[in-house]
């Protein structure tokens, strides 16, 4: 697995996001005026290394699909830059991109709706190819055959339909759809929600072994925090449309830096009644604010317990705490120099320029 | 938790059956359990495991036809209510026994205040003035946890976010003063950290009215933090029932063995493959002659073929319908 990875070789970072955001416009009134933004992803920058799986995690609502979608470029982005394999692609037009979607791919959360009903297995496995390459009929079912080996589905069920799948065989056909073009890097959204406990850890092996394979990078999405455990090599918690924690999965699982990783991690029940009995809990209160309207100064002030006065004027920079630790929070202000006296000049400043990532 | 009470609810040999055109499908077979007063039952089990048809069945909430109660007989309150006429049933419907349901959002009314949604019950089982019933509304909000009760009272549910909409039904099911309420996944919808809020506050209220709960999920953690009993569902049976500390300690199904180590945790050893019980769970087409889980089970012997397993007594209060004993690795006796 990843963990035996040899630590002298260098690391290639495959994709590079920098001030990523992605706003959806709410339009009011007769006229439809631009009255404000839904701000789903929100000046996010990250790095993923090649071979690695970053997982995504957050609450419903925190924004992390749209980030994943944004970054392969389903979205038009507001602003910001993506380089995926060297390539910048943040304001690529359409042209350029379909000539990049074969190295990026996606796996789809629902794959009953993900899978088109009037196609075959075979048709959905080779509409990547029929798009993108110029292999023969024959090739064409080789290469079909190939990869519902590789997912491991049963050659014989090439010509059946969806439906005559279970969902965890149907989240084998998206797979195998996405591997198609023998892509580097997967966005896989919440792959395994839809999917019964006993199948999801079907699905996870899939991927890992997989990933082994074929060398693939992942963005895994999820929300449910001990399969991202499992399966990821560095993690990223993101809060309306925020990034507040990112770092290596074990260090942030055992002592997490921000406080809304802490609630968060305490919040997942553990399958142990002893531990369960013992677990001290940290309870969130309220929901998340909207997105449309977020709080000023940190995002999580509203509902954060370590709140302090600082948090509710301005906003934290997303900076190294500790080696390849990032987080956003003024707990970890170094010499807690209270540098931007004058409040409302961050806030303005956040709205319009992109800022300086310390990345 | 006196062990000698008396169950409030003890359902026996339940049977339900779908009509499709595929042919029956055996959705629930042979289901016996009981609940004591007080006591929270967890009910486990994959979708299509048959747990949340069995509780819907024992209440008769199942449209009929395709579902068909075939046999059994549901005891509560000295009233069998597989058999009982359609008008006593709606009175112990959101009376006596209380309901929660998965979404929020479908099993609210959209076009009614929460209010009134609130009073409903209320004011059909208690008979409660308008105004009475809205001073106990009031009460109802404030008791879940919703702040600013009373103006509340005035919104609809879409007004609500998610944990929100799960309180009101929560106030919802409480309104009557329930002797069981029944919780289908209550929080499988919310993320995790209100979740921790809804299991928080039912533990809370557990403590304040002391009702029987039905709590089903698919979520073994949620199970080992608020139970006291579980019983594991598979293919419309119930595989292993036992106190929860016992089940996590020292279970004894193949099934639950497997399920128990598929899922990882947060804390604790990471391993590092994670284990995987292949295979689909089945359709049943057919009254089970057989185990249903043996095509997927690791331990499964010739006699599995032969014959479904009852279930046996291990002590405990705990049993298991499994003919391997993990305390030999072999056949079980007797």
């Amino acid at each position: 697995m990843l963990d035996a990875k040899p630590a002298a070789k260098p690391v290639k970072t495959l994709v590079e996001v920098r001030g990523l955001k992605m706003y959806f416009p709410i339009h009011t009134g007769l006229l439809r005026a631009h009255t404000g933004d839904v701000k789903a992803v929100d000046d996010v920058s990250f790095d993923i290394l090649e071979g690695e799986t970053l997982g995504l995690v957050g609450e419903s609502g925190c924004g992390k699909s749209t980030c994943g979608r944004a970054l392969i470029r389903l979205y038009d982005i507001t602003s910001g830059s993506v380089k995926i394999d060297g390539t910048e692609i943040g304001h690529a037009d359409q042209t350029r991109l379909r000539k990049m979607r074969p190295t990026m791919q996606m796996v789809f959360q629902d794959p009953q709706a993900s899978l088109n009903p009037r196609m075959t297995v075979a048709d959905i496995i080779s509409e990547p190819l029929s798009e993108h390459t110029t292999l023969s009929k024959t090739d064409k079912l080789k290469r079909i055959y190939e990869l519902m080996d590789a997912v491991g589905l049963n050659r014989r069920f090439a010509n059946r339909y969806p439906h005559e799948f279970s969902g965890g065989q149907r989240q084998r056909i998206g797979i195998a759809r996405a591997l198609a073009l023998n892509p580097k890097f997967i966005v896989c959204d919440e792959p395994i929600a839809a999917l019964d406990v006993s199948i999801q850890a079907q699905v996870v092996n899939l991927l890992e072994q997989l990933q082994d394979e074929f060398g693939l990078t992942y963005l895994f999405i999820s929300h449910d925090l001990s399969m991202v455990r499992h399966i990821a090599d560095r993690i990223a918690v993101m809060y309306l449309g925020k990034m507040v924690e990112l770092g290596p999965r074990d260090p942030v699982y055992d002592s997490p830096l921000h406080p809304y990783t802490e609630a968060l991690l305490s919040a997942v029940p553990e399958p142990d009644p002893s531990l369960e009995k013992t677990r001290e809990r940290i309870i969130l209160k309220g929901d998340v604010p909207s997105p449309a309207n977020p709080p000023k100064g940190c995002n999580f002030c509203t509902r954060c317990p370590k709140v302090m006065d600082i948090c509710r004027q301005i906003e934290p920079e997303f900076r190294e705490a500790e080696p390849g630790r990032f987080v956003a929070c003024h707990l970890y202000d170094q010499n807690n120099k209270t540098t931007a006296g004058a409040t409302g000049g961050t806030e303005a400043d956040n709205e319009h320029f992109q800022q300086g990532e310390t990345k | 938790m006196p062990d000698g009470a008396q169950p409030v609810l003890d359902v026996r040999d339940l049977k339900t059956v779908f009509r499709t055109r595929g042919g029956e499908v055996h959705a629930v077979n042979s289901v016996s359990f009981d609940l004591k007063p007080g006591e929270l039952l967890g009910v486990v089990g994959e979708s299509g495991s048959g747990k949340s048809v069995t509780m819907m069945s024992l209440i008769r909430l199942l449209p009929s036809p395709p579902a068909d109660v075939r046999q059994g007989q549901v005891m509560f309150d000295g009233t069998d209510l597989l058999h009982c006429s359609e008008q006593v049933l709606r009175d112990i419907r959101g009376g006596k026994i209380g309901f929660i349901f998965q979404d929020p959002m479908t099993s609210l009314n959209p076009v009614f205040t929460v209010g009134f949604q609130i009073m409903e019950p209320l004011r059909r089982h208690l008979g409660m003035s308008k105004e009475k019933a809205r001073v106990r509304a009031v009460e109802l909000l404030d008791l879940v946890g919703i702040p600013d009760a009373k103006r509340r009272l005035k919104d609809y549910p879409h007004q609500f976010s998610g944990g929100m909409r799960q309180r009101v039904m929560i106030a919802i099911a409480l309104a009557c003063d329930p002797k069981v309420l029944i919780a289908d996944e209550p929080t499988t919808a919310l993320d995790v950290t209100i979740q921790a809020q809804i299991l928080e506050l039912v533990k809370d209220l557990r403590q304040k009215l002391g009702m029987a709960i039905v709590w089903i999920t698919h979520d073994l953690g949620v199970v080992a933090g608020i139970a006291d009993r579980v019983m594991v569902m598979y293919g419309g049976q119930v595989v292993e029932q036992a106190p929860v500390k016992e089940l996590f300690r020292n279970p004894q199904h193949p099934y639950t063995r497997a399920l128990l180590k598929t899922v990882p945790g947060v804390i604790g050893e990471r391993p590092e493959k994670l284990n995987v019980i292949e295979g689909q769970p089945p359709i049943l087409y057919a009254q089970p002659e057989d185990c249903s889980f043996r095509d997927r089970c690791p331990q499964a012997m010739a006699r599995c073929a032969t014959a479904n397993p009852r279930r046996y007594d291990v002590g405990n209060g705990h049993d298991v319908a499994c003919f391997w004993d993990p305390a030999t690795g072999g056949e079980r006796n007797a």
